[in-house]
């Protein structure tokens, strides 16, 4: 060949190679997910991004969705929201994302949230604080239970057992903030007193100064912990270390085993509000939530040989509910995808029964927590709370 | 009084990690007038080897020992590739440097290790001892006699020891100490091994109580050297001063005041040593007789 044929030639292959690539990227449907894989939440980011990878795979071996292939594309935030920001801002603008399912906390969703109104992507959180959702926002959904009904759950759960007089130890993250604010809203309503408050940062490795201030305050009678990740672990641990026999309540931001697994027998008679993921096979038969909780159990366990976690569980919902509203939808257009969001009804997932509306981009009500006890390592279900 | 006695343990406990950290930095800074960095580093490597020995199978105390010397090894490599090429560099680059090592430590602990969150079993039992209505592990008791004996132990070496005296002479005066004899090089090597190995049973110590996982070297560096700074660089003494006041302080203003300055109150405290006393609060000029 002459160096002009041979210029010639290798200019068409780029060409049809450019069209090539540019035909294959437009037959995928391109998820983004901003998730904190490490830091300290890993223990909440790493199931969700496990659970994400897992299923995308399946459904792409499926044949995807509406005929197309979905693309996930994942970044790590590090647990911090700055961080989380940045990444949402190249979703949009480089990956040009068709919809999101990630913000693993709650201070990487609210810093993420106005990139997404404002690119009208449909965004499905998996946070915990009821602020994701209330004002209700277009393109904002979440799929866990909101720190309000922990708040509320927690609440009645107490009442039962007579104990009216609480004390707070909260993390200064944004989840634990938001949390501790909204059981002091609810406290009045529900009759219960809180007595004295102590605060610690998420990274904080020791908590006995704060929990001895709250040892030392007369007439409490039950201590909650609004927070997540690692401080709710060393809390757990300073409190049997002092040797506090209180009735200790936890949020659901420590729902996986890992919290066991660190904590230790401190973690022994702790309660706390979850899915009823966690005790998937302690369900009852005619429970509608068992075929789907046991699938997802058996299939993430036997993929990453770990236990499952309640979060990995939300991934799992927030990416489930898109997958059909897209379906629905028959495309991945996001006005209309997020239409379908919206229309989402009676969707048995991990977290309990969804169903979404206009002023509700959450969908699930008191019903769909459970109050479990850690024994012998293990979740069990709290008896006569109702399902 | 109950709650004084338990704030006080607290902060020793924490303390101590600081004042073996600050004690890793004076004793570099003494040997080669470079501050490490990358000294909490040192601490999770430790931690974080020991775990991962034991949960692939080898008994614990001799993946304790194997953790301390794949952290001297990490220390030797370095000072060798890190710090001795650069050796005639200002000290800013040569704290970039250590930096930079931190970074990259941490970076390759991401991936050798995992990201999460890993404890140890306690070394001495698990029921705390009940003294005076406060309550202290025994595994608080455990770092604060390792801290101890590290202190012992390297006083001896600088004080009796001929190598000791040569790490002195070095850090009086390198010029001096080469025309001596003394291969400086050898003794800047040797300290960044002694600190890492202090580092390193620092992290096994303390592991039980605070848990580790491969980004805690950062803020302890910070606290370490804060530690250093406020005990009088270039004091061992100073260093452990320095460490236990710094986590008494942390440990009072969490339960006196608000957790939330904890942090604040204990750097502004350093910052009006400082002002108040350059030196530090046992710091002594630079010179020193051989």
């Amino acid at each position: 060949m002459t160096r002009l044929e041979r210029s010639v030639a290798a200019a068409a292959i780029a060409v049809a190679t450019l069209f090539a690539g540019a035909g294959y990227a437009a037959a995928q449907v391109k998820i983004g997910s901003v998730l904190s894989v490490t830091g300290p939440a890993s223990f909440l980011g790493d199931p969700e991004k496990r659970t994400l990878d897992m299923y995308v795979e399946e459904i792409n071996a499926k044949g995807g969705v509406n005929g197309q292939k979905l693309q996930l594309t994942v970044y790590d935030d590090g647990g911090d929201a700055n961080n989380a920001r940045t990444f949402a801002t190249r979703l949009v603008e480089e990956d040009k994302i068709d919809a999101m399912v990630g913000g693993t906390t709650t201070g990487a969703t609210l810093a993420m949230i106005p990139v997404f109104e404002e690119a009208q992507i449909p965004f499905i959180s998996l946070a915990g604080a009821i602020q994701i959702i209330e004002p209700v926002r277009k393109w904002v959904f979440k799929t866990p239970h909101t720190d309000k009904m922990a708040c509320e759950k927690i609440f009645a759960d107490l009442k039962r057992r007579n104990l009216t007089t609480i004390a707070l130890i909260s993390g200064t993250d944004a989840f634990g903030k938001s949390m501790r604010d909204q059981c002091v809203a609810v406290a009045p309503k529900s009759g219960l007193t809180i007595a004295h408050e102590e605060t610690y940062g998420p990274r904080d490795s020791d908590m006995t100064p704060q929990l001895t201030n709250i040892r030392n305050k007369a007439g409490v009678q039950a201590v909650v912990n609004p927070g997540f990740g690692q401080g709710p672990a060393i809390v757990t641990r300073n409190y049997r270390q002092l040797g506090i026999t209180l009735p200790l309540y936890q949020s659901h931001g420590v729902a996986s085993k890992q919290f066991i697994e660190l904590a230790g027998p401190a973690a022994e008679g702790v309660r706390l509000p979850a899915a009823g993921l966690l005790v998937a096979d302690k369900l009852a038969d005619n429970d509608p939530q068992k075929p789907v909780v046991v699938n997802y159990t058996r299939a993430y366990q036997q993929k990453t040989g770990q236990a499952v976690s309640t979060f990995g569980g939300h991934a799992y919902d927030g990416l489930t509910i898109l997958v059909q509203a897209m379906e629905r939808a028959k495309s991945a257009d996001k006005a209309k995808v997020r239409d379908e969001i919206e229309k989402t009804k009676g969707y048995v997932g991990t977290g309990g029964i969804v169903t979404m509306s206009p002023t509700d981009h959450m969908g699930l009500d008191l019903t769909a927590f459970r109050m479990l006890e850690i024994k012998n390592g293990d979740w069990t279900l709290v008896p006569d709370t109702g399902s | 009084m109950a709650e004084f006695l338990q704030f006080a343990f607290s902060g020793l406990t924490v303390g101590a990690v600081y004042a073996l950290v600050a004690l890793g930095f004076t004793l570099i800074y003494n040997a080669s007038d470079v501050i490490n960095f990358a000294q909490g580093e040192f601490v999770m490597l430790g931690g974080m080897s020991t775990v991962f020995l034991a949960l692939a199978g080898v008994p614990l105390p001799l993946a304790a020992l194997l953790a301390v010397i794949a952290t001297i090894a990490v220390g030797l490599a370095l000072h060798r590739f890190a710090i001795e090429p650069a050796r005639g560099a200002s000290a800013v680059a040569l704290i970039m440097i250590t930096i930079g090592a931190s970074i990259f430590l941490r970076g390759a602990a991401q991936v050798v290790f995992d990201k999460r969150f890993h404890s140890l079993p306690p070394m001495a039992g698990t029921e705390p001892i009940r003294v005076g209505g406060a309550a202290i592990l025994p595994q608080s008791l455990v770092v604060l006699a390792g801290a101890a004996i590290i202190v012992t132990l390297l006083w001896l070496f600088l004080d009796r020891t001929l190598i000791g005296k040569a790490v002195i002479a070095t850090a009086a005066n390198r010029l001096a100490a080469r025309l001596v004899g003394i291969d400086t090089r050898r003794i800047v090597g040797l300290s960044f091994a002694v600190s890492a190995a202090i580092g390193a049973v620092a992290g096994i110590l303390i592991t039980p109580i605070t848990l580790t996982s491969y980004d805690i070297g950062t803020l302890l560096a910070l606290k370490g050297f804060a530690a250093a700074m406020l005990g009088g660089i270039g004091s061992a003494l100073g260093a452990v001063v320095g460490g236990l006041v710094l986590g008494m302080l942390e440990a009072f203003s969490a339960g006196y005041l608000s957790s939330q300055y904890k942090d604040a109150v204990a750097f502004l405290a350093i910052l009006a040593v400082l002002f108040a006393l350059p030196q530090g609060l046992i710091g002594r000029g630079r010179v020193e007789r051989v």
